[in-house]
């Protein structure tokens, strides 16, 4: 199967193993992911309410994988959560769609988007196509008896009436991601909860209490290790608490997956 | 032809401040078949249905128009006055013209030709009204109350008092329902038990009542004065009249580790239980899911030890049929599931409780002997803290929550706060609130006394997030008078989980055709002016089913079904009402249309015998319409493709002859 791939401008600088893993780790899978050509920075944020301007990077991919009927899919959960939004825009908003549709058809020479592309968090990929159970059958170094933390954080699964992706007050889909590389996830209270995100810049002693808190909670249960989907996450956490390691998801999949190596050498 | 007088009315000057009522009488006069038109102060007065009545000697009058306020005023009032001048009541027709009319327009000119128009058109229904005559149907003198809790026992206990025989059904093995399982009872702090288990003894001893336990309703048949149903006795597995209750089988049954429902999952029962000590009956239950005996032969523990012989592994549920006049709903309610409100950590710690495990765990006969312990570790806890609308006036998350108050929740809340308070005088109480709502006869006072006098920490916001740490729950919060945030480290969380209707409710419903809302809550016939019955004739609702609600009014209410029961019961027939569907078999095609648009389940369908011209019999299906369950609401009339269906007192020909008359 071939879907059209959004990394992401942090995937292709600091978060560059969240990239790497993943493109491998679809490879076995039977997933092919296809670069979208000449993509653009999603804009970080999606700031709703706003002009046209801001959503013209993620329908430019929404378009592309349209226009080769496959599904859009993204591991950053930063930019994840811009697309999905904008796809929920264009669906349900019929001024913006017929405005942003103007200005494309018009600038781009291209056809409107009709907002039917499907768009899949690598995870959800993982889950609703690949399926759990699947991997489960492709893992050759299964992570048993690892006690893992899932980090949800708050882009992934927020707002619930347009990511869709699972119960934002009770999720599950890391926690049987993680079961099915042979690990044990830990659940516990502060996984769906923000980091801090991008106020550290503004006021780091902030994101600092965040993250410390998320982390505390997890080895208050018991982790070992935290995953995260998202860039800005894994830098918060990283950068402000020292007690156990924090991973991408994709890396722990490469590792089950037995070709984590050969990423690393690649 | 008919002689048709016409009676407009001024309504002082609510009618005549606005509409010319001398030149609407003038305008009438020239009706079709219109014989007599006149004007008068107050139509409804005595002096005003005099005129009436006079006019009806006075000129042979066949019909009757008055032009007046809105029919549900005072048409009864019309209909009698048609009466009492010996004329069927069913040939009075109102055209409104206050409500309708005069109120809604501001000049006379308008509000004058309107007024012309609505009676000219009551002018062209009246010519084609014809005299109706209300059957009669027999009652039942039995009622049956669906659900055991303190509404069903209060309104079983009043019906019964007033010399009717009424059956409860209670799906549980005992009657008591969730008043059984609290602890003191708001504003007097009277324990729950002792107020409730001399009624439940009550309803035992009560000859007048027969109490069908670990039953629920099947079928309902029928209509109002004659309803049959089906009620499903499950098998016990113990033989109800022997069994003396003596509880020797539970205490040597080895099944041990059965979640206790009465205790809501904080300790265990065993696979044979009497859910507590009162219970009514106090007869013993084998659980079939736990039982070793029921499920691979092995045991017979509790057969051994019963002296009474009271065992029987082979019993079947049994189906009964009875008859009854009037059915009460007395469904009540349960805590909403706090699955979706992971937030709270419910799922995670069991030091997260809802405030009906609260009510078990200060109970003397609860699962700590009324100790205040804390779930997880049984240490008492120092610090606890309540949050209030756990899912209730959750407008913008209606995926997870009610939109509406729960109402029980700020008066409960305030009880525990004081009780802890009074018991442990060392332990910190926190209550976040959106609003503190105590309406209610001493109801605030209970409040205020909270706060004042038990030092109770009310906070005005709300709990965001509560992280288990440790033995530690970490609640945060907002405090919105103090604009900011507040980081709590708990013991004890106790969440008040709105409350939603039983899920039998909706079922039931559906076999009663009674009406529910949104949040299926049964449905009153007027919200202000009949609380008490369903739209559905002689259906009746008592307590929360029909809508959150504490005790006291759960009580009232449950004493009102009663008494709108009572006074049912003691007709003999029922008069109905005669403006009711019914099909012309010529014109049916028997489509079944009529059937399935009915909410009342009046129309069925026969297969009947037509002579043919040629002399010939013909067997064609055609609909039947059962007056007695009709309420004339004429949904079969509009869906009916073959025009056979037709509402006496609202005929099509009626009502087309309207319209023409306002369109001319």
């Amino acid at each position: 199967m071939k879907v059209s791939y959004f990394p992401g401008c942090t995937l292709k600088n600091k978060a560059k193993d969240l990239d790497v893993y993943a493109r491998k780790c679809a490879e076995i899978l039977g997933v092919t992911l296809e670069e979208i050509e000449n993509w653009q920075c999603c804009g970080g944020v999606f700031t709703s309410k706003d002009e046209v301007a801001t959503k013209l990077s993620s329908l430019r991919a929404l378009r592309y994988a349209q226009d080769r009927s496959q599904p859009l899919v993204s591991v950053c959960s930063a930019c994840h959560n811009v697309l999905k939004q904008t796809n929920y825009l264009m669906q349900n908003d019929q001024a913006f769609a017929n405005k942003a549709n103007l200005y494309m058809t018009s600038n781009e020479s291209c056809d409107p988007y009709d907002g039917t592309t499907a768009v899949y968090h690598y995870l959800e990929l993982l889950r609703d196509v690949v399926g759990f159970d699947k991997i489960a059958e492709k893992v050759t170094n299964p992570l048993t008896g690892r006690k893992i933390a899932p980090y949800y954080g708050c882009l992934l699964l927020r707002p619930n009436s347009v990511m869709q992706m699972d119960d934002p007050e009770n999720p599950t889909i890391f926690e049987d991601f993680i079961r099915a590389l042979g690990a044990e996830p830990v659940v516990y209270s502060m996984r769906n909860e923000c980091c801090g995100g991008y106020v550290t810049m503004e006021d780091p002693d902030f994101s600092k209490s965040k993250s410390n808190a998320v982390v505390n909670n997890a080895v208050s249960f018991g982790a070992e290790c935290v995953v995260t989907a998202c860039p800005l996450c894994k830098y918060n956490l990283d950068k402000n608490t020292h007690t156990i390691p924090v991973v991408y998801f994709t890396e722990l999949l490469a590792e089950a997956l037995g070709i984590k190596e050969d990423c690393d050498n690649a | 032809m008919q002689r048709i007088g016409v009676f407009v009315c001024w309504c002082g000057s609510n009618i005549a401040g606005t509409v010319d009522v001398q030149a609407v009488s003038d305008a009438l006069r020239n009706e079709p078949g219109v014989v007599f038109s006149t004007n008068y102060q107050y139509m409804c007065s005595q002096a005003g249905q005099d005129i009436i009545i006079q006019a009806v000697k006075e000129h042979n009058l066949t019909g009757i128009v008055v032009c007046s306020c809105s029919p549900r005023m005072h048409e009864a009032t019309f209909r009698k006055t048609a009466a009492a001048a010996g004329l069927n009541p069913y040939m009075v027709e109102i055209a409104n013209i206050r409500e309708q009319c005069s109120w809604v327009h501001k000049d006379m000119a308008s509000g004058t030709e309107k007024a012309i128009i609505l009676g000219k058109a009551a002018v062209a229904k009246v010519n084609l009204n014809a005299p109706l005559t209300p059957g009669e149907t027999p009652v039942t003198k039995r009622a049956l109350v669906i659900g055991g809790g303190i509404a069903g026992i209060q309104t079983a206990l009043d019906i019964a008092d007033a010399g009717f025989p009424v059956d409860i059904v209670e799906k549980n093995p005992t009657i008591g329902g969730k008043m059984a399982q609290l602890d003191k009872t708001f504003p007097t702090l009277d324990c729950a038990a002792c107020i409730l288990t001399p009624k439940m003894v009550d309803v035992a001893q009560n000859d007048n009542i027969r109490i069908f336990s670990y039953s629920e309703v099947e079928d309902i048949k029928g209509f109002v004065g004659n309803f049959d149903v089906k009620i499903r006795k499950k098998a016990r597995f113990v033989k109800e009249d022997i069994c003396t209750g003596c509880g020797l089988c539970t205490e040597k049954c080895p099944v041990r580790k059965v979640p206790n429902e009465f205790n809501l999952g904080m300790d265990n029962r065993r696979a044979i239980y009497i859910p507590f000590a009162q219970a009514v009956p106090k007869v013993a239950t084998i659980d079939p899911d736990a039982c070793n005996m029921l499920k691979s032969g092995k045991c017979g523990v509790c057969s051994k030890v019963c002296t009474a012989g009271a065992i029987d592994y082979k019993q079947q549920d049994e189906i009964l049929d009875e008859k009854y006049g009037a059915i009460v709903v007395a469904t009540g309610f349960n805590p909403i599931s706090m699955d979706k409100f992971d937030e709270y950590a419910y799922n995670q710690s069991k030091d997260v409780i809802t405030s009906l495990e609260f009510e078990r765990l200060t109970n003397a006969a609860g699962p700590t002997q009324g100790k205040l312990l804390r779930p997880s570790d049984l240490k008492h806890p120092h610090t606890i803290v309540f949050v209030q609308c756990v899912g209730s006036r959750c407008a913008s998350c209606a995926e997870k929550g009610k939109e509406y108050c729960s109402k029980i929740c700020c008066m409960y809340t305030a009880k525990h706060a004081m009780l802890i308070r009074d018991k442990y005088p060392d332990t910190e109480v926190y209550v976040f609130y959106i609003d503190v709502r105590t309406p209610g006869k001493n109801f605030d006072e209970f409040y205020r006394r909270a706060v004042e006098e038990y030092g109770v920490k009310y906070i005005k916001g709300m709990v965001g997030k509560v992280v288990p740490e440790g033995d530690k729950l970490k609640v945060q919060a907002s405090d919105l008078i103090a604009g900011k945030q507040l980081h709590i480290d708990a013991d004890l969380v106790v969440l008040a989980a709105a409350i939603e209707p039983d899920k039998s409710a909706r079922p039931l419903a559906t076999m009663l055709t009674a009406s529910m809302d949104t949040n299926d809550f049964f449905t009153e016939a007027h919200p202000k002016l009949r609380p008490v019955e369903s739209p559905t004739a002689g259906v009746f609702l008592s307590g929360a089913c029909q809508g959150p609600k504490d005790i006291p009014e759960t009580v009232s209410q449950a004493s009102a079904a009663a008494a709108k029961v009572i006074g049912l019961l003691v007709k003999d027939k029922l008069t109905g009402n005669p403006c009711v569907a019914s099909a012309n078999e010529m014109m049916c095609n028997g489509c079944s249309t009529c059937e399935r648009v009915c909410p009342y389940g009046a129309i069925t369908y026969i297969d009947k015998e037509f002579r043919m011209p040629d002399r010939t019999v013909a067997t064609r299906r055609v609909a039947q319409v059962n007056p007695a369950v009709c309420q004339g609401c004429g949904a079969c009339t509009v869906a009916c493709m073959s025009g056979a269906m037709d509402l006496r007192g609202f005929m099509s020909s009626q009502i087309i002859a309207e319209v023409d008359a306002i369109c001319k």
